[in-house]
C-alpha cells in the first residue's frame, strides 16, 4: 500500500512558493488602476465644486436703497443725482445710465425717488467677504446700511442682459452669447451640408481608389491638427486674402466650420454604414436609381446618427477659443452684434478676457460664465444622447 | 424620342450633377489641409527670407519688438517640451490605468456610469481648464513649493503641465480602452489556463498585444499636448526660458504664436511672420505624429481584424 502523503504544501505538486507574492502583485496592480480611475473622477468632482464655489456668488449682486433725484440738472451731470456720501458706494455705470431709468419711468422726472440702486463692485465684494478696496468711512456706512436692510443682495439679472463692460458690476455675457449664436449658425450652415455630402460621397458613391483614400487620410489628419493652426488659416486666407472683416462671426464661423467638418464626416459615415445593404438592394429591386435610394431611404434612416454627430461637433465648436483669438474675436464688445460682419466675441473668448482682468469681481464672473457654458454644453450632449437612444433603429 | 428616353436622360443629368456636387464637397477637406499648409508655408518662407532659418532652430535669444530683434526659438521649443513632458507623465499612467480598470476589472454596469463621466472631462472647453489652472492649481503649486522650501512662480510650467495632463486623460483612456477590449479573449483564457493571475495576464499578455494601440494613443496625446493653446496662454509664462526647472515660468510655441498675432505689429513685420514660422514647425511635428499614430493603429486593426476602432 502506498503510504499516504502528508497533506502539506511541500507535497502538493501544484504548490508554487511564489504564489502569494504573485497574488499580492496582482492586487497591487488592480489597486493602481482603480486609483487612477478614482483620480480622474475625483478631479472632475473637485473641478465642478471649485467652479460652483467660485462662480455662485456672481449670480447675486448688491443693491443699495437710496434717494435718487431726477431733474434736468442731475440728468446732465448724473453724479449730482445722489447724496455725496454715497458716491463711492454706487455703481458709476448705473449712474451713467440714469437716463434710461427716466425713459422707462417718465413719471420720475422732477421727483426724488427712493429706489434700489446697483452698488459698486467693491461694496459687493466686501459683503461677500472677498478682497475689497473700501475706505474706512465707506465701510462703516456699508455696515450701517446693511444692518438697516438698505443693502440687499439680489438676483443678478444684469449678468444675463448686459454686454461686456470695463466696470465690473455692469459686465454681462449677453453680447458674447449672441456672438456665439451668430458664429455657430455660420459654422453649422457650412459644415453640416458639406460634411454630410462628403460622407455620402465616400460611403455611397466613391469606389475604393486613390482619390478616396487620399480624402480619408486628409480627414483623419484634419481631425488631429492643433486648433490654433486653423486660426492661422483663417487669418491668412479669410481675412488677408479674401478681405473679410476681422473679428467678425463670419470669419469665426467659417474657421470653426473647417474644424467641425471632420467630426461630422466621421459620424455621418458611421451612421450611413450602419444602414444595412438589404435596404439599398430592395430599393434597386424596385427600380430606383442610386440617388433615389440614397435620398429617400438611406439618408432618412441614418439621420439620427448624423444629427447626434453634428450636435457633438457643435458643442465642440462652441467651446473652442484658440483659433478665434487669432482672428481677433477677443475685442471689447459692449453691445450685441446684429450682423455676421460686425465685430463680435464668443462666450469662451469673453471668459478668457475676464480671466485676465485684475478686479476680483471678474474672477467671480468668469466662473459664473463657465457654469453657464458648461450647462449649455452638457445639455447639448444630453440632447445628442437622448436623440440617439430615441431614434436609433436596431437592425 | 419617346417620353421614357427624355426622362432617362434627365435623371442621368441629375445624377451627374449631384455626383459632381458630392465630389466638390469631398474635395473641401483636401482644400482645407492644403489651405492650412500653404497659408502657413508662404508666410513662413517670407519670415525665413528676413531671418536665418538656422538661427531660428538653434538660437537661444527670442526678442521680438526691440531693435535688432532676434528670433532664436530654442527656448520656446524647450518650454514646450518640458510642459508636454509633464502633461504626458500625468496623462499616460492615469489614462492607461483607468482604461485597464474599465476594460478588465469593472462590471459592465459600472462602465456605463464611468464612461460618460470621462466623456464630460473630454468635453470641458480648454479655456475652462486654463482658468482652473491659473486660479486654482497655480497658487496651490506655489504653496506646495513653499512648503518644501522651494520657490515657484505663479505661472509655473508645472501647473499648466498638470492641468494639460488631466485634459488629455480621456483621450488616452478612451482609445486605450477600445484597443484593450479589441484584444481577443482567447489570449486571456489561454493565460488563465496556464495559471497566470489576472494581473500577470494583463501585464504579460494583454498589454503587449495592445501595445501598438496604446503607443498610438500616446502619440495622439502628445500631438494634442503640443498644440494645446488656451491652458498655456492662461497659466504658463510669456518669457522664453531655457531651463529644466518646472517651477519656473516657461513659454510654449502656441503661446508665442498667440502673442505675436495679438500684438500691434504690422502683418509683414518679422514679429508677426515669426508666428507662422512657429506654426509651420507645429504643423510638421503634429502631422508626422498623427501619420505615425494612424499607421500603428491600422496595423493593429489588420492583425486582430477589428473594425470598431
Amino acid at each position: 500500500m502506498i503510504k499516504r502523503r502528508k497533506k502539506s504544501k511541500q507535497y502538493n505538486p501544484f504548490y508554487d512558493p511564489t504564489l502569494k507574492k504573485r497574488h499580492k502583485s496582482a492586487s497591487r496592480f488592480k489597486k493602481f488602476t482603480l486609483t487612477s480611475l478614482i483620480f480622474s473622477v475625483a478631479f472632475l468632482a473637485f473641478f465642478l465644486f471649485d467652479m460652483v464655489n467660485k462662480g455662485a456668488g456672481a449670480f447675486s449682486i448688491a443693491y443699495i436703497k437710496l434717494d435718487v433725484t431726477f431733474n434736468e440738472k442731475t440728468l446732465d451731470d448724473t453724479r449730482l443725482a445722489i447724496n455725496k456720501d454715497y458716491k463711492e458706494l454706487v455703481s458709476r455705470a448705473w449712474l451713467r445710465d440714469i437716463n434710461k431709468v427716466v425713459e422707462k419711468n417718465p413719471e420720475f422726472l422732477n421727483t426724488t425717488q427712493n429706489i434700489w440702486v446697483l452698488a459698486d463692485d467693491q461694496v459687493d465684494q466686501y459683503l461677500k467677504n472677498k478682497q475689497y478696496k473700501l475706505k474706512d468711512k465707506d465701510k462703516i456706512l456699508v455696515d450701517e446700511l446693511y444692518a438697516n436692510g438698505l443693502i440687499e443682495k439680489k438676483f443678478n439679472a444684469l449678468f444675463f442682459t448686459n454686454g461686456d463692460s470695463k466696470i465690473p458690476e455692469y459686465a454681462g455675457i449677453f453680447s458674447s452669447v449672441i456672438g456665439s449664436v451668430l458664429t455657430l449658425v455660420i459654422t453649422m450652415l457650412v459644415a453640416f451640408p458639406i460634411g454630410v455630402m462628403t460622407a455620402i460621397y465616400l460611403e455611397e458613391f466613391a469606389g475604393d481608389n486613390k482619390f478616396t483614400r487620399f480624402i480619408e487620410i486628409n480627414i483623419n489628419n484634419l481631425a488631429a491638427i492643433p486648433s490654433i493652426l486653423f486660426g492661422l488659416l483663417g487669418l491668412a486666407i479669410f481675412i488677408n486674402l479674401f478681405g473679410m472683416p476681422r473679428s467678425s462671426p463670419l470669419v469665426g464661423g467659417l474657421t470653426l466650420a473647417l474644424m467641425t467638418l471632420p467630426i461630422i464626416i466621421v459620424s455621418s459615415r458611421a451612421a450611413l454604414r450602419a444602414v444595412p445593404d438589404s435596404i439599398r438592394q430592395a430599393g434597386y429591386g424596385l427600380g430606383l436609381n442610386k440617388i433615389q435610394v440614397t435620398r429617400d431611404h438611406v439618408l432618412p434612416l441614418s439621420l439620427p446618427g448624423i444629427l447626434t454627430g453634428s450636435i457633438i461637433g457643435l458643442a465642440q465648436a462652441m467651446g473652442e477659443t484658440a483659433p478665434l483669438i487669432i482672428i481677433g474675436m477677443i475685442a471689447f464688445i459692449p453691445d450685441a452684434p446684429s450682423m455676421v460682419t460686425q465685430a463680435a466675441t464668443v462666450m469662451p473668448a469673453q471668459l478668457f478676457t475676464w480671466a485676465s482682468m485684475p478686479e476680483g469681481m471678474y474672477v467671480e464672473k468668469t466662473a459664473a460664465g463657465i457654469l453657464v457654458l458648461l450647462t449649455i454644453l452638457i445639455s447639448l450632449n444630453t440632447v445628442a444622447i437622448i436623440l440617439r437612444k430615441k431614434l436609433e433603429v436596431k437592425w | 424620342m419617346n417620353i421614357f428616353e427624355t426622362r432617362k436622360k434627365r435623371t442621368y443629368i441629375n445624377e451627374l450633377l449631384i455626383k459632381i456636387a458630392l465630389i466638390v464637397a469631398a474635395t473641401i477637406s483636401i482644400l482645407t489641409t492644403f489651405g492650412i499648409l500653404f497659408s502657413i508655408l508662404f508666410e513662413a518662407i517670407e519670415f525665413f527670407q528676413l531671418r536665418s532659418f538656422w538661427y531660428f532652430l538653434t538660437g537661444t535669444v527670442w526678442s521680438p519688438g526691440v531693435e535688432n530683434s532676434q528670433f532664436g526659438a530654442l527656448p520656446i521649443f524647450a518650454g514646450t517640451f518640458v510642459i508636454t513632458l509633464i502633461a504626458l507623465s500625468v496623462a499616460i499612467p492615469i489614462g492607461l490605468g483607468s482604461a485597464i480598470y474599465m476594460s478588465e476589472y469593472a462590471s459592465s454596469a459600472l462602465r456605463d456610469y464611468l464612461k460618460p463621466l470621462l466623456e464630460i472631462l473630454a468635453g470641458i472647453p480648454t479655456v475652462v481648464y486654463g482658468f482652473f489652472a491659473a486660479v486654482t492649481v497655480a497658487p496651490f503649486v506655489v504653496e506646495l513649493a513653499n512648503f518644501f522650501g522651494l520657490e515657484a512662480t505663479f505661472n509655473s510650467a508645472l501647473a499648466s503641465g498638470i492641468v494639460m495632463g488631466i485634459m488629455i486623460i480621456p483621450l488616452v483612456s478612451s482609445l486605450s480602452d477600445d484597443v484593450i477590449k479589441a484584444v481577443p479573449d482567447s489570449q486571456r483564457k489561454a493565460a488563465f489556463g496556464l495559471g497566470m493571475t489576472h494581473g500577470e495576464t494583463i501585464k504579460n499578455i494583454v498589454l503587449p498585444s495592445a501595445m501598438p494601440g496604446i503607443i498610438s494613443a500616446s502619440l495622439l496625446a502628445l500631438s494634442r499636448a503640443l498644440g494645446e493653446t488656451m491652458i498655456v496662454v492662461m497659466a504658463a509664462g510669456l518669457r522664453p526660458n531655457l531651463s529644466w526647472n518646472p517651477l519656473e515660468d516657461m513659454t510654449t510655441v502656441t503661446v508665442t504664436i498667440v502673442n505675436s498675432l495679438v500684438g500691434d505689429f504690422e502683418f509683414n513685420s518679422p514679429e508677426t511672420l515669426s508666428a507662422f514660422a512657429l506654426g509651420l514647425m507645429l504643423f510638421i511635428v503634429t502631422l508626422i505624429l498623427n501619420m505615425f499614430s494612424l499607421s500603428l493603429i491600422r496595423r493593429f486593426k489588420e492583425k486582430y481584424k477589428v473594425n470598431t476602432l
